[in-house]
């Protein structure tokens, strides 16, 4: 997904950049991040001839400057946490030094891996990969293709141009004093002090990663708790995590100004200020719309994001399509995938997966990580649902007191009274891949009788799962 | 030499057969007894097998084909025979394919039905028979046939030998969660149209056709009549119902029995462990008794005059896929409750199997019918000839009554159960009817008389 904000930093190698193709493609899709690339390959399976314009890196944000990257960035951060806990393993480390420029040459050596290994997947699906910007053009009724300027014939135009980082009323981005995620995961020298504006999976992953680095970090969010859209309690329990880390964690705060000078000094409402070298501003992101030609073609918008039908993910015009970011929230690569793979086939005209927007898991990557799938118990109320909670602690669970991570815990919502997966929330143990388990029980309507009666290894992070499902019901045998 | 294999009389009532599998093949040895085939009769699945002794030279039709009675199915002959050369020794002219021998044996008149014409080749007086047969039965192949009037679906595809499948399309995709619902709802999941993944029916599914929402519209209901061609059990008793409901006069009685005391005495037997007892164990048992006290009631009406049973044998209506079933629990009257139970519990499992002998449900002399587990609180039921009554059992449930005690009016909560005994007036008229349906109440109502 081409990042509209910086046009400056397009990089068109000269050597992979193709002229647009003479001959009509049957779809041509605008931005190759999760969604964009997945879209292209499965339309390529179904028999679809298919190009994909991209006017940056290959795999998007995704792959470039998201979830990769930041993996690789946590997985030092998870390191050097577990070699200060050393003793406790019998292992006496000295000196433990992360070595900055490093880290984050790493973590770019591995986001340019996975971008390679998405051109390949595009040269073994025969999907011509077009380096250039595409802008939409009106045609009749329907919207034609120009890259560069240059007309390209697409019968279909799937837009899946994702979303950038959004500034605050008054509060911009410079990249150099207030930077965003692409900037703070590349940066040339590790800040003393850092500031984060906003507590979302972004703020609180970097929150983690430069703590760890051993930089002052404060931690801001707007709203009540952080991670607004996780399980109070998951969040209540990171938050003190974090602030016996030494992260400083601020709730409920407003962000009045950010005075910019040697230092950046944040001003609260109520007078408070924080200073730090830097201000991380992770406030949300906002659609890639602009300069696509979406007005001229009448492509309709809603609240800054494109408006699509969801079950076909066609735009008010009719040969061209939209999905991810670019469609609005939740902003995660696999929903965008999953919708990729959904429009696609419904373009092609095969069986469609639809995507089952009620069982969409979240996954937050610092240490204990965090995973969840369907409503928080608070939404649960709200919506008037009867529901019995199970939780189990991680302390209880003998395969993490063996690895030394007994923090957290598993807390279901189990629906009352046919047990149906209603949410599930997990800190702590190896919860972002656990999540996969009680998703697949929550999309397919799994209830608590085919979970209970499906074993589960031993031992493992993920029976806490199943002795949670049974606490709902008062059936755990551990706790 | 080669002799013809005419479908056998394998039920009592059979007149035609569903050849459903044949257990031997072409070629295949054959000793006496050796069965070569399973037929779906009018009553059961049957054992179909030879006397004789030979090798299985051809097949005559396929599996799944309705056969009329005396109809050839095969042809036996000797090892090393040439089947081409038998049958045209047989006069059937040239090799029917057995394709081709399910119009022709559909075609041919009503046999004369006759249980021995299997071995009919080693009977010179009647070798001229069946030669006839087949000789029509190969005219009406040659010409153009239309499809046999039982079954003239518009579409072939509709046709299936097995009816019970065509309610829906195989196995059901259900999500647990929906199949919860639907239960506890009572709705069918086979009449909804999923909406999950592969038409996975989901919860959304369940909720939206019960409150008769999308799924009803958006629902893909096939429009277009379906013919189900009826099974031989069906038409068993479509004609048999048929002309029980035309030839018997039925008159109609009905009484209620206050049953709190057989629940008790019901209640005091499984408590001594043994074969469950059932209510429907009881009233069986009330009933023979009652007929045993009220003889002339356990009779039949035959155009030689009226034939009054000694024995007290009661038909169960079961109910089978597809149909219903009458196991008989001989003797009854004589029978102890468990031991009723226990007969009356492998009748109807062997009877839902199509395990049933002929003799194990023929010739009964009372029918019962209980319906009173579906919560049918009373009915009337057709009679079963030539028996001349049957009762049917409604629901045992808890009512108001008033009755009276020291002379005043009271009310109290009784468990009552509602009878219903049909009558075939040319043999028990209402008084007789009335005796006997008294008989049983008392009975049922001082339930003790039936365990002393």
């Amino acid at each position: 997904m081409a990042d509209v904000a910086k046009p400056a930093d397009v990089a068109k190698p000269a050597d992979t950049a193709k002229p647009a193709d003479s001959t009509e493609k049957d779809l041509v899709v605008i931005g190759s991040g999760p969604g964009g690339y997945t879209a292209a390959i499965r339309a390529a399976q179904l028999g679809l001839k298919v190009a994909v314009v991209e006017r940056d890196a290959v795999g998007g944000i995704c792959t470039n400057w998201g979830c990769i990257p930041t993996k690789a960035l946590l997985r030092t951060a998870e390191i050097i946490e577990t070699l200060k806990h050393a003793d406790e393993f019998g292992i006496v480390v000295e000196g433990v030094k992360p070595d900055f420029d490093k880290v984050i040459a790493r973590s770019r050596s591995v986001a340019e891996k996975n971008s390679k290994g998405i051109e390949y997947l595009f040269k073994k699906n025969k999907i011509e990969l077009i380096r250039g910007t595409a802008k939409l053009t009106k045609s009749g009724n329907r919207a034609a293709l120009t890259v560069d300027g240059k007309a390209l014939a697409a019968k279909n135009i799937l837009l899946a141009t994702g979303a950038r980082p959004k500034p605050l009323p008054g509060i911009e981005h410079d990249g150099k004093s207030i930077i965003s995620y692409k900037e703070a995961m590349a940066l040339k020298t590790k800040p003393a002090r850092l500031v984060i504006i906003g507590a979302g999976a972004i703020g609180v992953e970097f929150a983690y990663f430069y703590n760890q680095l051993g930089t002052k970090v404060t931690l801001l969010e707007a709203l009540p708790q952080i991670l607004p859209v996780e399980d109070e309690e998951v969040a209540a329990a990171l938050a003190k995590r974090f602030k016996a880390t030494g992260i400083e964690v601020q709730t409920g705060v407003k962000v009045e100004r950010v005075e910019k000078g040697a230092t950046v000094i944040v001003h609260l409402a109520g007078g408070a200020k924080v200073e730090a070298e830097q201000c991380l501003l992770a406030a949300g992101v906002r659609g890639n719309v602009e300069g696509i030609g979406l007005e001229e073609c009448g492509v309709k918008l809603d609240r800054g994001f494109i408006s699509v039908d969801l079950k076909s993910y066609r735009t008010s015009v009719e040969n061209v399509f939209a999905i991810g970011d670019v469609i609005g929230p939740p902003m995660l690569a696999h929903k965008a995938s999953a919708e990729a793979i959904a429009c696609v086939e419904v373009m092609a005209k095969h069986k469609v997966h639809a995507v089952n927007y009620s069982a969409i898991p979240g996954c937050t990557y610092c240490h204990p990580e965090i995973a969840s799938v369907g409503l928080t118990e608070k939404k649960a109320k709200e919506a008037g649902l009867k529901f019995k909670i199970g939780r189990f602690p991680f302390m209880a669970s003998g395969k993490a007191r063996a690895a030394g991570e007994t923090d957290g815990f598993v807390k279901v919502l189990v629906g009352d009274p046919h047990g149906e997966i209603l949410g599930a929330h997990i800190i702590g143990g190896a919860s972002t891949d656990m999540i996969a388990t009680l998703t697949l029980a929550a999309s397919n309507e799994l209830t608590s009788d085919e979970i209970l009666s499906t074993v589960h290894a031993h031992p493992t992070f993920a029976e806490a799962m199943k002795e949670a499902v049974a606490a709902a019901l008062g059936e755990a045998i551990d706790i | 030499m080669a002799s013809i294999i005419n479908m056998p009389r394998l039920s009592p009532t059979m007149e035609e057969g569903v050849l459903a599998k044949w257990t031997k093949k072409e070629g295949d040895k054959i000793s006496p007894g050796d069965v070569i085939a399973e037929v779906e009769t009018d009553k059961a699945n049957m054992d179909f097998p030879l006397e004789d002794e030979g090798v299985l030279l051809k097949l005559l039709v396929k599996e799944g084909t309705t056969v009329k009675l005396g109809d050839p199915v095969a042809i036996l002959g000797e090892v090393g025979e040439d089947p081409v050369k038998a049958l045209a020794d047989l006069k059937l002219g040239s090799v029917a394919a057995p394709a081709e021998a399910k119009p022709a044996a559909e075609a041919k008149p009503a046999a004369e039905a006759k249980p021995a014409a299997a071995k009919m080749a080693k009977d010179p007086e009647e070798e001229t028979a069946p030669a006839n047969a087949p000789a029509s039965a190969a005219k009406t192949a040659a010409a153009p046939v239309a499809p046999p009037k039982s079954v003239a679906p518009p579409k072939s595809e509709t046709l299936n030998p097995q009816p019970s499948t065509l309610n829906s399309t195989g196995r059901v995709k259900v999500s647990p969660l929906a199949r919860k619902i639907a239960d506890e709802r009572g709705v069918d999941v086979r009449s909804i149209s999923g909406s999950g993944p592969g038409g996975r029916v989901v919860k959304r599914d369940v909720l939206e056709a019960r409150a008769g929402g999308r799924t009803r519209a958006a629902a893909p209901i096939n429009l277009e009549d379906v013919l189900v061609p009826a099974s031989q059990m069906r038409k068993a008793i479509a004609r048999r119902l048929t002309e029980a409901k035309r030839e018997v006069p039925h008159i109609y009685l009905t009484a209620d029995a206050t049953v709190d005391r057989l629940f008790d005495l019901r209640e005091q037997l499984n408590e001594l462990g043994g074969p469950k007892v059932s209510v429907n164990d009881l009233v069986i048992k009330a009933y023979a008794m009652a007929l045993r006290r009220i003889p002339e009631a356990n009779s039949s009406w035959t155009a030689e005059g009226i034939v009054r049973h000694g024995r007290v044998d009661i038909s169960v209506a079961v109910s089978i896929p597809d149909g219903l079933i009458t196991p008989v629990v001989r003797g009854a009257a004589e029978k102890a409750v468990t031991d009723i139970a226990q007969e009356v519990k492998s009748l109807a499992e062997r009877g839902k199997q199509k395990k049933l002998k002929p003799e194990e449900y023929s010739d009964g002399t009372a029918s019962i019918s209980n319906l009173g587990m579906y919560g049918v609180r009373e009915f009337v039921a057709i009679i079963n000839p030539p028996e001349a009554v049957i009762l049917a059992v409604g629901a045992a449930q808890k009512r108001a009554v008033v009755r009276e005690r020291d002379g005043k009016d009271e009310m109290i909560i009784a468990r009552q159960m509602t009878l219903t005994l049909s009558c075939d007036h040319r043999v028990v008229d209402g008084v007789l009817g009335a005796q006997l349906l008294a008989e049983i109440v008392k009975i049922l109502e001082k339930p003790m008389a039936m365990v002393i």
